[in-house]
C-alpha cells in the first residue's frame, strides 16, 4: 500500500481515496508470521498441564478406574514386595490437614482483608501486614515446614495439628490477597448506597461488601485450598507419614504428597505405580478445586 | 445589594412560607484546611421539592450531603453550623448519624443498585429497620410508587444490576423510599440518565412530592425549573485562591429565574457565567 499524502490539504485536488487490498504486502506477511508465534506460544503454555495429565493418566489411570479402585482408594499402603494395598490414608490424612489448614487460615484471612480492604485501607499497619504478605507469597513452602517444626514438633512431636499449620501458614496469604482484592473491587459507589440507606459500618460489611465480593473471595479461597493439598515440603518437618489411617490429630499422618515422594523412591512396581496413581488423585483434587474456584468466580451477571 | 463576591457576601436569608422540616445554617464547612462552603442558610420545606443550582464546586452537593451526615465518611470533614431536624441539631453530641440516615434517605448520582435481586434491593431498607409487616406488600408499594413495578414484577429475582440506567434509577429510589424517610436527597438523580429516563425520574418526583420532601442537586437549569418549588443558586468565590462555595440566592423558583435579584443569578441562568 502507498502512503497518503499528507503535505496536500484537505480540499486540495487529491486522489479517490483507494481502499482494497493491495496483493501481497510485507506487513501482512509480518502479521501473519506474529500471528502464528503467538499461538505457538500459547500452545505452548497448555503443553505442561496436558502432558502431565496424559502421563499420569496412562501410568496412574488403571488402577484408578481398574476393578480393585475400592481397594486403592480405601486400603492401606502395601509393604515391599506385597501386591495390592491402597492409598487411603494419605487421601484421608491429606483432607485432614487441609482442613486444619483451612479452619485457621480462611477466618484470620478474611478477618485481615476485610481490615486491609475496608476499615483502615490506608493505615501504617495494614501497609506494612499487606507488604509482608506479599513477601510471603515468595517464601519457600519448606520454611513453613521448617518453623513449625522449630515451634511445636519439638515439643510436641509430628503430628496432623503440626501438618495442618504449616499448611495454614501458606494457604494465609492467598486468602489475604485474593479477599483483599475481592473486597476493594466492590464499587464504593454500593457501599455509600448502603450508609445513606442507614447501615452501620459492620452492616455494609456484613450485608454488602461481604455478599459483593463472595465470588472472588472464594476462589481464592478455593485456590488456597487447592495449592495446599498439593504441597509436600511443609508436610515433611511436621506430619512425617504413616501407613494407618489416623485415629487421632496428635499423631504421625499420611499425605498424598509425602506418599508419592516415598514410593517413588522404591524398587517395587507396586509402589511405583500407586505412586502414580495417589499423583493422579492428587490432581484431580486439585483440579477440581480449581474449576470450582472458576465456577464460582464468574460473574452472575 | 449587589455585592461583590470577593467581599464577604452572605445572601438575604429565605423567609420559608411552609413548615421548615430541616432548618440547614452552614457556618463553614472544611475539607481539612480547605473551606469548602461558607455562610449558607437552607432551609428546607415540608413536602416541597427543594432546587440547588450553581456552577461546578460551588458547594451544592456538599451541602445537601451534610444534611444527613453522609460527609461523616470523609475522615477529614468537618462542619460549623447548625442542621435542624424536628428540633434536634443532627450534628448534635448526642447523635448517631446512621439514625440520620435512616430519616433522611439519598439517592445517588450513578444509579447504585445493590448486586442482589430486585426485590432484595427494595427490602433492604426494610431488613435493616427489622420490618415485621407483610414484605411482598411493602416493596410493590415502593416499586409502584416508583413507577417500576409494572417493569418489573415478573423478574423481581432477577439482579438489580441486569435494569437498564434509568430503571437501576427508579429501583434506587424505590429503594430508598420503602421504609418511609421523611425527606429524600437527590444528588443530580438524572446526570446519568438519557432524556427519556430522565423525564420519568422528574415525573416521579413531583409525584413523590406529595408524601415526601425533596431536595434535589441538578446542574440542569430547566430541570429546576420544571420540578422546584424553591431554588438556592449556590456560587464560588475564587478570590482568595481558594475555592469556597456559597448560597448567593434562594428563593421561589419562579422568582429567582424571572426576577432573580443578584446580578451573579442573573448571569448564571442566561448563561453568561464564564
Amino acid at each position: 500500500m502507498s502512503d497518503i499524502d499528507l503535505t496536500l490539504s484537505a480540499d486540495a485536488m487529491r486522489p479517490v481515496p483507494q481502499l482494497g487490498r493491495k496483493g501481497f504486502e510485507a506487513r501482512a506477511l509480518k502479521s501473519g508470521v506474529l500471528t502464528g508465534l503467538t499461538w505457538i506460544a500459547a500452545l505452548l503454555a497448555a503443553v505442561p498441564l496436558f502432558s502431565v495429565i496424559y502421563l499420569l493418566l496412562v501410568n496412574g489411570g488403571s488402577r484408578l478406574f481398574g476393578s480393585d479402585f475400592a481397594e486403592v482408594l480405601t486400603g492401606l499402603p502395601p509393604a515391599g514386595f506385597e501386591m495390592g494395598g491402597g492409598i487411603g490414608p494419605a487421601i484421608v490424612g491429606t483432607l485432614a490437614m487441609v482442613g486444619i489448614a483451612s479452619v485457621i487460615s480462611i477466618p484470620i484471612g478474611i478477618l485481615a482483608a476485610i481490615y486491609l480492604g475496608v476499615l483502615e485501607p490506608r493505615s501504617k499497619v495494614a501497609n506494612t501486614s499487606r507488604f509482608l504478605a506479599k513477601v510471603l507469597t515468595g517464601f519457600p513452602s519448606i520454611m513453613a515446614g521448617v518453623f513449625v517444626y522449630a515451634v511445636l514438633v519439638i515439643h510436641w512431636g509430628y503430628s496432623a495439628w503440626a501438618g495442618g499449620i504449616a499448611l495454614a501458614v501458606l494457604m494465609l496469604r492467598t486468602v489475604v490477597l485474593a479477599a483483599e482484592e475481592a473486597i476493594a473491587q466492590v464499587p464504593q459507589r454500593m457501599k455509600d448506597a448502603a450508609y445513606g440507606m442507614g447501615c452501620t459500618r459492620s452492616q455494609v460489611i456484613w450485608k454488602v461488601v461481604l455478599p459483593t465480593g463472595l465470588p472472588g473471595i472464594l476462589t481464592g479461597v478455593l485456590l488456597a485450598v487447592a495449592g495446599a493439598a498439593g504441597e509436600s515440603a511443609p508436610l515433611l518437618f511436621t506430619a512425617l507419614f504413616s501407613n494407618y489411617f489416623i485415629s487421632e490429630l496428635s499423631e504421625p499422618t499420611a499425605s498424598l504428597s509425602i506418599l508419592i515422594y516415598n514410593f517413588s523412591g522404591m524398587p517395587f512396581p507396586n509402589q511405583i505405580e500407586l505412586a502414580w496413581t495417589a499423583s493422579l488423585v492428587l490432581v484431580l483434587i486439585v483440579l477440581g478445586f480449581n474449576i470450582l474456584a472458576r465456577l464460582i468466580g464468574q460473574p452472575k451477571v | 445589594m449587589n455585592a461583590p463576591a470577593e467581599s464577604a457576601f452572605v445572601a438575604e436569608p429565605y423567609k420559608a412560607t411552609g413548615d421548615v422540616i430541616i432548618d440547614c445554617s452552614v457556618d463553614k464547612i472544611f475539607y481539612g484546611d480547605f473551606l469548602a462552603v461558607r455562610d449558607s442558610k437552607v432551609p428546607i420545606e415540608k413536602k416541597k421539592i427543594t432546587g440547588f443550582i450553581g456552577p461546578s464546586g460551588c458547594g451544592k452537593s456538599t451541602v445537601l450531603r451534610s444534611l444527613n451526615r453522609m460527609n461523616d465518611l470523609i475522615q477529614v470533614f468537618r462542619f460549623e453550623g447548625r442542621v435542624i431536624y424536628h428540633g434536634q441539631d443532627v450534628y448534635g453530641a448526642k447523635v448517631d448519624p446512621v439514625l440520620v440516615r435512616r430519616y433522611i434517605g439519598m439517592v445517588f448520582q450513578q444509579p447504585n443498585p445493590f448486586s442482589m435481586s430486585i426485590y432484595d434491593n427494595v427490602a433492604f431498607g426494610l431488613r435493616l429497620n427489622r420490618f415485621k409487616g407483610d414484605m411482598d406488600e411493602r416493596v410493590q408499594k415502593a416499586l409502584e410508587r416508583a413507577a417500576l413495578w409494572k417493569e418489573v414484577k415478573d423478574k423481581l429475582k432477577n439482579s438489580g444490576l441486569s435494569l437498564s440506567g434509568g430503571q437501576q434509577q427508579r429501583l434506587c429510589i424505590a429503594r430508598a423510599i420503602a421504609t418511609e424517610p421523611d425527606v429524600l436527597l437527590m444528588d443530580e438523580p438524572c446526570s446519568a440518565l438519557d432524556p427519556i429516563a430522565t423525564r420519568q425520574v422528574e415525573e416521579l418526583m413531583l409525584d413523590l412530592k406529595k408524601n415526601y420532601t425533596l431536595a434535589l442537586v441538578t446542574h440542569n437549569m430547566q430541570q429546576a425549573t420544571r420540578v422546584a418549588d424553591t431554588t438556592a443558586f449556590f456560587s464560588v468565590d475564587i478570590s482568595h485562591g481558594g475555592r469556597t462555595g456559597y448560597l448567593v440566592e434562594m428563593g421561589p423558583t419562579s422568582q429567582i429565574f424571572e426576577s432573580p435579584r443578584e446580578q451573579l443569578t442573573k448571569d448564571y441562568i442566561s448563561g453568561q457565567f464564564s
